[in-house]
C-alpha cells in the first residue's frame, strides 16, 4: 500500500524533471534571501542562472553542520521568522545546538513524508503505534506522531523512560506498531520477559527503529525476539527529522528516499569528490521543498551507498543502504578504518552474540589499541575455561579477518555495559 | 550417581567473588566444594552447594551468568598414592579428564574426588569397575 501512489511511482524522467525545476528555484532563493549562501556562491565563483541540469548540483557548495552553528541561532533561515511555526534543535553536546526552523507548510510535508514511511512498512490507519522516540526539541518523537495522526492511525505519545510501564500499557492497549531506537527495542524485550511476559501476550507486528546505526545481525534479533517485521527508518533534523527514507515492506532492503523532495549524493568523505552509483561514501543531500531552512548540499557525515535498481515495489525512488556508520565516528585504528557497525555484524551475524558490546580504544606509547568487550550469555557459557578462551579468540580472528585490525576481546558479566534510554554508548575512545 | 555442580562466570575485578558468596549466604546455602579457574580477564566458580536450585536461582536474580554440570564425586582414602591410584585407571582406561578437585571430609579419614569428564557415564562405569566407591548427590550434599 502506498499512501501517495502517483508521486511515489513517479516515472523517473518526470521525477528528474521535478527535482530540476524545484532545484533551479530552490538555488535562485537562497542566493537572493540567505547572505549566507550568496557569499558561499561568490566565492566559487557560481551564479543561480548556471545551474540547469541535476548535473550541475557538483558546482554548488557543501553546507556543513559547522555552517548552522556559526550561524546560530537563525542565521540560514530562508523566510521571515514570522512564518516558522516550529524550532527543534539538536542537543549540541559538542558546541553550540544546530536549530532548525519549519514553516506550516514544512510541518505538513514532513508529516506526509512520514505517512508515506509508516504506510510503506505495511502500517494502516487501523494501527496502534506506540511511539517511544523522545519528545522535545529532538525530532523523533513530534516526527513520528504527526504522521502517524496523518495517516489516521492512532499514535500514543510515550516518549522515553518507564519502561516496565511501557511494556505494561503496551499490552493493554494492544499496540501493534513500535516506533524506537533499536536498542530500545531490545531493552523492551528485556523488560517484557522480566516482567514474566511473553511477545505473545502483545499485539505488535511492525517494528520502525532508527536514529541510531544498526546491522542486519541486529535486526534478525529482534524480529525474532519481539515477534515484529523490523524496519529501518532514516532521517536528520537538519533536514527534517525522521522519515527522509525509509525501508518498504515488499523488498525489506535498502531504504528509499523521498527523492520528490531530497537529492541524495554520495561524496568520498575525504575530498568532497561525488561518487559514481553504487559506491560507498558519505551521504549529502540538498532539500528541494523546504521553506524554513533549505540546506544546499548538506553532508551528514552517514556513510551509505545509493542502489538505483527499480524495486519490486513499483517506488522509483532511489534506496539507500543502512547506515555504514559515521565519517565522524569513523574510528582509524593503526590506519585502518573501522566503523563500530562492522564490530556489530561480526558478533551478531557470525557468532549470534547478544547485542551488548564496547568498544575501547586506548594509545599505548604510540600503538593504538582496540578492546571489544562483550556481554557473556547463557547460551555461551561454559564450566570450561579453554571453551570461553576459544570464542575469544574465534572472534579476535573474525575481526583481524574482517577488519583487518587486532582487537582483544573481553568476555564481560551481564548487564555490565551501559544502557541507555536513547542511543547506546557503543564507543569509549581513551585516546584523546 | 552424579553430582550437579553450578558454575559463576566472574570478571577479574575486586569484591565479585565476595559477591557470590553474600547472596549465598543471605540465602542459607551452604558451599560444600569449590573451585576457581580463572584467567587474567575472567573466572570460572565452580561450586557444589546443599542446594543447588536455589542457588542457581537466586545468582541469576542477582545478575549472575550461571551454568549447571553433572559432575563425578569418588571416594578414597586418605592416604599417599590415593589419588594416584584412581588417575591411574582413568589414564589406563583413556578417560580425559576435563579438571578435577578435591577436598578432605570432616572425619579426616577419606578425601572426595570431584571430576569433571567429557564422558561420565563411561568413567564412572569404569571407576566403579575398579572399586572406587562413587558418591551419590545426596551424599555429597549432606556431608
Amino acid at each position: 500500500m502506498m499512501y501517495d501512489v502517483a508521486r511515489e511511482t513517479m516515472p523517473r524522467e518526470e521525477l528528474e524533471a521535478l527535482q530540476t525545476s524545484r532545484l533551479t528555484y530552490l538555488v535562485d532563493k537562497l542566493y537572493h534571501n540567505v547572505p549566507f549562501y550568496r557569499e558561499k556562491f561568490r566565492e566559487l565563483g557560481v551564479r543561480p542562472e548556471q545551474i540547469k541540469s541535476l548535473n550541475d548540483l557538483k558546482y554548488l557548495p557543501f553546507t556543513e553542520k559547522q555552517d548552522l552553528r556559526n550561524n546560530y541561532p537563525y542565521g540560514l533561515f530562508a523566510t521571515p521568522k514570522e512564518n516558522i511555526v516550529r524550532i527543534h534543535a539538536s542537543s549540541g553536546t559538542t558546541g553550540k545546538a544546530t536549530v532548525v526552523g519549519y514553516t506550516q507548510r514544512d510541518v505538513e510535508t514532513w508529516a506526509k513524508l512520514m505517512a508515506r514511511c509508516l504506510m510503506a512498512t505495511g502500517g494502516s490507519r487501523r494501527d496502534m503505534v506506540h511511539n517511544a522516540y523522545g519528545y522535545g526539541l529532538f525530532t523523533g518523537g513530534l516526527g513520528m506522531h504527526y504522521g502517524a495522526e496523518k495517516l489516521g492511525a492512532t499514535i500514543m505519545p510515550f516518549s522515553g523512560g518507564g519502561t516496565r510501564r511501557q511494556v505494561m500499557l503496551m499490552k493493554d492497549f494492544g499496540s501493534t506498531i513500535l516506533c524506537s531506537t533499536p536498542s530500545y527495542a531490545v531493552k523492551l524485550y528485556e523488560t517484557i520477559i522480566a516482567a514474566g511476559m511473553a511477545p505473545e501476550d502483545l499485539k505488535l507486528r511492525i517494528g520502525v527503529f532508527g536514529a541510531e546505526p544498526w546491522s542486519e545481525g541486529m535486526r534478525q534479533e529482534i524480529q525474532s525476539k519481539l515477534g515484529v517485521k523490523a524496519f529501518d527508518i532514516y532521517g536528520l533534523s537538519e533536514i527534517m527529522g525522521p522519515g527522509v527514507a525509509i525501508e518498504c515492506d515488499t523488498a525489506q532492503n535498502g531504504l528509499h528516499i523521498w527523492e520528490d523532495h531530497f537529492i541524495p549524493e554520495i561524496i568520498d568523505p575525504a575530498t568532497g569528490e561525488v561518487l559514481p552509483m553504487g559506491e560507498t561514501g558519505e551521504l549529502v543531500i540538498t532539500t528541494i521543498t523546504k521553506e524554513g531552512i533549505p540546506l544546499i548540499r548538506y553532508r551528514t557525515r552517514d556513510i551509505t551507498a545509493l542502489n538505483p535498481v527499480p524495486c519490486k515495489c513499483g517506488r522509483t525512488h532511489v534506496r539507500m543502504s543502512r547506515i555504514k556508520g559515521r565519517s565522524d565516528d569513523m574510528l582509524i585504528i593503526r590506519g585502518v578504518n573501522v566503523f563500530p557497525t562492522q564490530i556489530e555484524s561480526i558478533l551478531l551475524d557470525t557468532h549470534g552474540l547478544t547485542s551488548h558490546y564496547q568498544l575501547i580504544i586506548r594509545r599505548e606509547g604510540a600503538m593504538d589499541t582496540l578492546e571489544a568487550r562483550v556481554e557473556i550469555d547463557e547460551k555461551l557459557f561454559s564450566d570450561k575455561i579453554k571453551h570461553l578462551q576459544k570464542i575469544e579468540a574465534k572472534l579476535q580472528r573474525d575481526i583481524k579477518e574482517f577488519l583487518g585490525v587486532t582487537a582483544k576481546v573481553s568476555l564481560v558479566e551481564p548487564q555490565t555495559i551501559e544502557r541507555s534510554q536513547g542511543k547506546a554508548k557503543r564507543i569509549v575512545d581513551l585516546r584523546s | 550417581m552424579k553430582v550437579e555442580q553450578i558454575s559463576v562466570f566472574l570478571e577479574n575485578r575486586a569484591g565479585r567473588l565476595s559477591e557470590v558468596t553474600r547472596v549465598l549466604a543471605d540465602s542459607g546455602i551452604n558451599i560444600r566444594a569449590l573451585s576457581l579457574a580463572d584467567t587474567s580477564d575472567f573466572g570460572i566458580l565452580r561450586l557444589i552447594v546443599t542446594n543447588h536450585e536455589k542457588a542457581k536461582q537466586v545468582l541469576k536474580e542477582n545478575g549472575f551468568t550461571v551454568g549447571r554440570t553433572n559432575v563425578v564425586a569418588a571416594e578414597m582414602e586418605d592416604k599417599p598414592g590415593g589419588l594416584h591410584h584412581i588417575l591411574n585407571i582413568l589414564g589406563q582406561q583413556g578417560v580425559n579428564v576435563e579438571y578435577m578437585y578435591a577436598f578432605v571430609q570432616q572425619s579426616g579419614k577419606n578425601a572426595v574426588l570431584i571430576f569433571r569428564f567429557d564422558r561420565t557415564d563411561q568413567a564412572i562405569e569404569i571407576l566403579q569397575d575398579n572399586g572406587v566407591r562413587i558418591l551419590s548427590g545426596e551424599e555429597v550434599y549432606n556431608i
